[in-house]
């Protein structure tokens, strides 16, 4: 009984050993090939982080780490500079907060709808449906969101928000339309497609013998899937939320257009009904006019790297925790 | 309860509709030759159009395509073929290949959903300011880091897919590993590396946010006399179609307003026809594939 490497070496002594070794340094150069390509990813990143860090660093070095991020003025004039992220992180924070509390539950519903509930005939159309409004662009969200969407919030949602409890603080203010109420709602509309479509898939990982084991003990279809699939499937969607919340801190076009836009310590949202500012969308509005010899453009970058710490450790979160749900349905349990 | 749930994929769906009909109404009767071929008009005065933004983004696609497909492909490859290793020697290069493949997949998930203007920044920083000017290859390096994740993701999961018999029927015939891949597996799993593809260019296709740091817009065509002198070329600003609707939107003219949408109209059909065709044509495979984009 003869090794494998004695074979080997038997089958290449016999053969042209020239083109063989030709051959097998290809095999190699292809492999480190591939992996120089893989790992173009990593170096983006990385330069990505070294990029927002230097240019930023000027801005810091002014006002200090902890003075920018809670800082509260924003003058870009020469000579009376004052540059303070913390209304746009309060605004990011808000609107995504909005994004989330009415996005998700409809996300579940739209999951469970696809999951549990709907006839087989139904699904596959009402998916492609969904996934459909993850192929709009944000642009054109934010288009129709300036148009169409905020008037449709300010006469049904917010007029009546005002009149009834507008002595709240947390809606005080004039309907307008151009608020946060309004970036908050398209946001929910714009996480809809990735939350409903990660948790389906989390949903359709549980094994059936929890949904088994529900009707065994009486449950109606909801008990069913609230006992059996949603409590199993509860860090998935937990999952599935985060990374519905990168993609709502993340998302630049469509709030930008229907934030109102203000600066300085007016952009803080004490109000739904306030126009404010977020990270992203104040970037995109004046990156184009900074006076690249002022801080202006430091500033900027240093909410890009705010941005990107948020971005990074939400995307990672969310990885984490539907990597976790879904590598137990390809090892499967039972 | 199942009420409610119908109520939830309501809407969801009541302002996809609106948004499609929307865009249909007020962008229609925008649409003319003259608009679609002409470059823009004066600010302020009605006429023009948005032809030097159809021909920009076209060129942004075809440009960031070029550098984001065949980076994207390697990549997939590297982590379908030489990244799950069953290995039989424990020796530590196929330690390092593991950790280094799985971190790396980590890594490109995370990059999926990634805030476009922070690549938008990269790139600025990197090019913009090194090359001195806004430049249509800014935008396209840009956008082509946006499409490098999904194309890798699409890549990856189609390639995995290919059975293990075609890898083996390739190697009992004596052809090398790199062949193999290459000529064989890439092939068979050409569907669905073309789906993912397609799906990526769909998604640059609506990018802003990282045009408004790299490419800037124009008003003017690019072109190229001969080829050897090309007035406004790859180092010059280029305009956009998603970047023109949104300097279009916010003109106070009503004639903007008009162009915005017609323009919106052109781009929605540009996207959508690229994601149902995409979507009809692999209908049931590549679910989860699809869902995850």
């Amino acid at each position: 009984m003869q090794s494998l490497q004695a074979k080997e070496q038997q089958v290449r002594q016999g053969s042209n050993s020239l083109l063989d070794s030709l051959g097998g340094f290809l095999d190699a150069a292809f492999q480190v090939l591939s992996t120089y390509f893989a790992t173009i990813v990593a170096g983006v990143l990385v330069l990505m982080t070294v990029v927002l860090v230097a240019g930023s660093s000027p801005v810091f070095r002014r006002f200090g780490f902890i003075g920018f991020i809670t800082g509260v003025n924003w003058n870009p004039v020469i000579g009376k500079e004052a540059f303070g992220a913390l209304p746009y992180i309060l605004g990011t924070l808000v609107t995504s907060a909005i994004a989330i509390t009415i996005g998700v539950p409809i996300s579940l519903g739209i999951a469970i709808f696809l999951s549990e509930m709907s006839p087989w005939a139904v699904r596959g159309p009402v998916s492609q449906l969904i996934e459909l409004l993850a192929a709009v662009p944000s642009v054109i969200y934010g288009l129709w969101g300036l148009f169409v969407f905020r008037f449709w919030v300010r006469d049904w949602i917010e007029t009546p928000l005002s009149t009834y409890v507008g002595s709240l603080p947390v809606f005080s203010g004039s309907p307008f339309g151009l608020d946060v109420l309004t970036a908050g709602l398209i946001l929910a509309i714009m996480i809809i497609p990735t939350v409903s479509s990660v948790s389906r898939e989390v949903m359709l990982a549980v094994p059936n013998s929890q949904r088994e084991a529900a009707y065994s003990l009486g449950a109606t279809r909801w008990e069913a899937v609230r006992i059996g699939v949603l409590n199993y499937s509860r860090s998935g969607i937990f999952g599935a939320t985060i990374l519905g919340l990168g993609r709502a801190v993340g998302e630049t076009m469509a709030v930008t257009m229907v934030i109102g836009n203000a600066i300085g310590p007016a952009a803080i949202p004490t109000s739904l009904l306030k126009a404010s500012q977020t990270l992203a969308s104040l970037i995109a509005n004046e990156f184009n006019e900074a006076d690249p010899t002022s801080l202006h453009p430091a500033a900027l970058i240093g909410l890009g790297l705010i941005l990107f710490i948020f971005a990074l450790l939400i995307n990672v979160l969310a990885q984490l925790l539907v990597w976790k749900v879904l590598k137990v349905k390809r090892g499967s349990v039972e | 309860m199942f009420g409610l749930c119908v109520a939830c994929v309501a809407l969801a769906v009541v302002p996809l509709a609106s948004i499609l009909v929307e865009v249909v109404l007020n962008g229609a009767p925008a649409l003319s030759p003259e608009f679609l071929t002409s470059g823009p008009g004066v600010i302020g005065e009605a006429g023009g159009g948005i032809g030097n933004a159809i021909q920009g983004t076209l060129i942004l696609m075809g440009l960031s395509s070029l550098i984001g497909i065949p980076t994207g492909v390697m990549a997939g490859i590297y982590l379908a073929e030489f990244g799950d290793v069953v290995f039989v020697g424990h020796s530590f290069l196929t330690h390092v290949n593991s950790f280094l493949s799985s971190s790396l997949r980590f890594l490109n998930n995370v990059l999926t959903q990634f805030p476009s203007i922070v690549v938008g920044i990269l790139a600025y920083t990197t090019i913009v300011v090194a090359l001195g000017s806004f430049s249509t290859i800014a935008g396209a390096i840009a956008l082509s880091i946006i499409m490098l994740p999904i194309v890798t993701r699409t890549a990856e999961e189609s390639i995995k897919l290919v059975p293990g018999s075609i890898r083996d029927a390739a190697a009992a015939l004596g052809i090398r590993k790199w062949r193999a891949t290459l000529s064989v597996v890439l092939s068979t799993s050409r569907s669905g590396v073309v789906t993912g593809v397609l799906l990526a260019m769909a998604r640059i296709t609506g990018e802003t946010a990282p045009l408004i740091l790299t490419v800037l817009g124009s008003s003017v065509f690019f072109q190229c006399d001969s080829l050897s002198s090309c007035t406004y070329s790859l180092g010059h600003p280029v305009d956009a179609l998603p970047l023109r609707i949104w300097r279009l939107a916010l003109l106070p003219y009503d004639y903007a307003r008009q162009q915005g949408w017609g323009a919106a109209l052109v781009l929605i059909i540009i996207v959508l026809t690229l994601n149902i065709t995409v979507r009809l044509a692999t209908r049931g495979k590549f679910g989860m594939m699809r869902s995850r984009t």
